[in-house]
């Protein structure tokens, strides 16, 4: 150990959202039902603290802390950035819909807070030890966040499938690293990378290994064929959960698969390339198809989380610096589309009345235009057409694939795009072609409905303007690769 | 074969066997009570490698804690095995043939030259548990403090699901009792006697 307090420096944030965690609980405790807008107040104050932390620390080279186990990059800071973004709009259209349902309470705030101390440690963690603790914290958090709406059968459903699957995953990734370990003798990632490269040790171990990881991170995300919790979970969880689970751990996934992949075994890259091929594809295949059989919302939704997950593996598999920018370029566009078709999701279901079913959405046009217009952008980017960001997204990884000259994936990937143009434009369909058939009584909550309008603007606005957030997120992959 | 290698062989026996009961057997109290076993026979081997913090660590924590509640819990809700392992030979052809792929493949794999390399294993210089604490409190401090903030989840979320509020406890506030004014319980209500006669009340009826 040389000198503490640099290495500290470098991990302010995350201690930060540790103490405001534990604050904002306790103080939860003393507040009674009606003053719940101050344990808001607090979390959005810790959210903005966090990221003005961060930008502070800034970044010129990769700066490492305690043994090296702690790594702060370019990657790291865009990718820490955007979940505090991504948690604090969570946390803006949650909350009335929360505080209807009485959940808004201390707990709520704090595990997410703990989700996301849990994310950012695996953000930045170059250690296989490090980076098992980071998703811990993240599931965990993560199941008693489901089940805190422990009255309703469907969540705790949800939370205790999620959790058994949670803790099989984390089983097979622990025997994964575990085979690392036993080969390189090192805990270290770029160790390990060093003595894959220098040593001549024989593959098929190392493919061993390397299986049960890949098994691991494609569980998180939620890619074929390990997406069998995904719409139950999405179904059985309060939507702004929901919301939840499908940004943040997405983030702590895609950085988990780039530091292992791309960071640690980059010379294995012959065999993960197959193995992230073969899930892309099924993702989007399986994802795109499959959703156009269902009836409610949510699980609609969490059909398309995977066919879109696939389009992100697709870039991976490509295995250069381009695929990876474009990768975490469609995450990006990922994170902001799904934010705001479930902030829409949750300002059209009131406390009393939920919209679950697809067909719920008929005729919204004519009770409410704006929302319904709003839902309309969001439709048009999730299904790629331009002039939205989703076209952007889904070009620059197409491109990718074509460079590589392997065009079949790429028809593929279009083919299904193009499977999953139907579900979408039907719901276009339905709001604007069809006749209301269950009323829809909302009362316009004016703030989320503004941060909305922005969140749903924006995708239209980075879809004429794509070069912002492209030439960003290349240049947080490029500083770190 | 000698002395130690006689103590592993006997150890890990009784292990594999405590552990194949623990999933036939049709009690689940026995079950626990194998689980108990088989721990301490693992603690044994850990002996056996001399790492005696790990045997000591498992015997006090996971035998004489976590075991002791596992009982508490299995004797106090009433499982009936028999329901559960109801349909086991229906699925039992798809499981088999599952485990035999799996197994022959990991098999495969292992049987690999590299896994057969003797071990290197050097005696630690001081005692376990100073080992453990050196490193743990420097090389390894972060995931350590992770590993406490886990805990801290674990605690409020086991709280957070489980605590049913106030409507629990039927207990009186004594600042509430003590605090209580004539006017809160007394109601001085002004009104005329009156004359009920007997007769009348019988009528009514």
């Amino acid at each position: 150990m040389t000198d503490l307090i640099p290495q500290l420096n470098l991990l302010l944030p995350e201690i930060f959202i540790a103490i405001m965690a534990m604050f904002i609980l306790l103080v939860g405790l003393f507040i009674d039902d009606k003053n719940k807008h101050i344990s808001y107040g607090l979390s959005q104050f810790t959210l903005l603290c966090a990221g003005l932390i961060t930008a502070s620390i800034g970044f010129s080279q990769p700066q490492f802390a305690f043994n090296d186990m702690f790594i702060f990059d370019s990657l790291a800071l865009f990718l820490k950035m955007m979940s505090y973004i991504t948690l604090s709009i969570v946390f803006i259209y949650s909350k009335k819909y929360l505080f209807d349902k009485n959940l808004l309470n201390g707990e709520y705030f704090s595990l997410s807070f703990f989700a996301l101390l849990g994310v950012m440690l695996m953000i930045s963690s170059k250690n296989l030890l490090l980076m098992y603790m980071g998703l811990e914290l993240l599931s965990l958090s993560l199941y008693a966040l489901i089940a805190l709406n422990r009255d309703d059968k469907k969540s705790n459903e949800a939370a205790i499938k999620y959790f058994v699957l949670g803790a099989l995953a984390s089983g097979l990734l622990l025997y994964g690293m575990s085979m690392l370990y036993g080969f390189s003798g090192s805990l270290d990632l770029y160790t390990i990378g060093n003595v894959i490269q220098t040593q001549n040790i024989n593959s098929e171990i190392l493919v061993f290994g390397l299986v049960f990881i890949v098994v691991g991170i494609a569980f998180k995300l939620g890619a074929v064929p390990f997406q069998m919790w995904v719409p139950d979970v999405y179904e059985g969880s309060v939507t702004p959960i929901t919301m939840m689970i499908s940004t943040i751990p997405k983030f702590a996934a895609v950085a988990m698969l780039i530091r292992f992949l791309f960071q640690g075994l980059e010379s294995l890259i012959v065999d993960w390339q197959q193995m992230l091929l073969i899930m892309a594809i099924l993702s989007m295949v399986i994802g795109n198809i499959t959703a156009i059989a269902q009836k409610k919302i949510k699980r609609m939704l969490a059909y398309s989380t995977i066919s879109h997950i696939g389009f992100v593996l697709l870039g991976f598999y490509v295995g250069t610096i381009s695929g990876v920018q474009a990768s975490i370029f469609y995450l990006s566009t990922y994170i902001i589309m799904t934010l705001a078709v479930f902030g829409l999701v949750i300002l059209l279901s009131s406390s009393t009345k939920s919209i679950e079913l697809i067909d719920d959405l008929k005729g919204l046009s004519q009770t409410h235009p704006w929302e319904a217009f709003l839902m309309m952008i969001v439709m048009f980017s999730l299904a790629g057409i331009p002039p939205t960001i989703g076209f952007y997204a889904k070009f620059s990884i197409l491109q990718v694939v074509v460079d590589k000259e392997v065009v079949w994936p790429a028809i593929v990937a279009v083919i299904s795009a193009l499977i999953g143009m139907y579900y979408y434009l039907r719901i276009i369909r339905y709001m604007y072609f069809e006749k209301p058939t269950k009323k829809i009584n909302i009362k316009t909550h004016f703030p989320m409905l503004s941060i909305l309008t922005i969140n749903a603007g924006g995708l239209l606005v980075l879809g004429i303007f794509p070069k912002t957030l492209m030439s960003i997120s290349a240049l947080a992959v490029g500083g770190s690769l | 074969m000698d002395y130690s290698s006689a103590v592993f062989y006997f150890f890990s026996f009784i292990l594999l066997f405590s552990a194949i009961k623990v999933i036939t057997a049709r009690n689940p109290i026995f079950s626990a009570l194998f689980l108990v076993l088989s721990f301490f026979s693992a603690a044994g081997l850990w002996l056996l490698l001399q790492a005696e913090f790990l045997a000591i660590a498992l015997v006090l924590v996971y035998v004489g804690a976590v075991m002791v509640l596992f009982l508490f819990v299995i004797m106090m809700i009433d499982i009936n095995v028999e329901v559960m392992k109801k349909g086991f030979w229906n699925y039992f052809p798809a499981i088999a043939f599952v485990s035999i792929v799996m197994l022959t493949e990991i098999i495969l794999v292992l049987n690999q030259p590299f896994f057969k390399a003797p071990a290197l294993f050097e005696a630690p210089k001081k005692s376990n548990t100073d080992a453990i604490g050196e490193v743990l409190y420097s090389d390894y401090v972060l995931p350590f403090e992770v590993a406490a903030i886990i805990l801290l989840v674990a605690i409020i979320a086991a709280i957070s699901l489980t605590l049913r509020g106030k409507k629990m406890h039927k207990g009186i506030d004594p600042a509430l009792q003590i605090g209580v004014q004539k006017s809160d319980r007394i109601k001085m209500i002004e009104m005329k006697s009156e004359k009920v006669k007997i007769k009348k009340r019988t009528k009514r009826k």
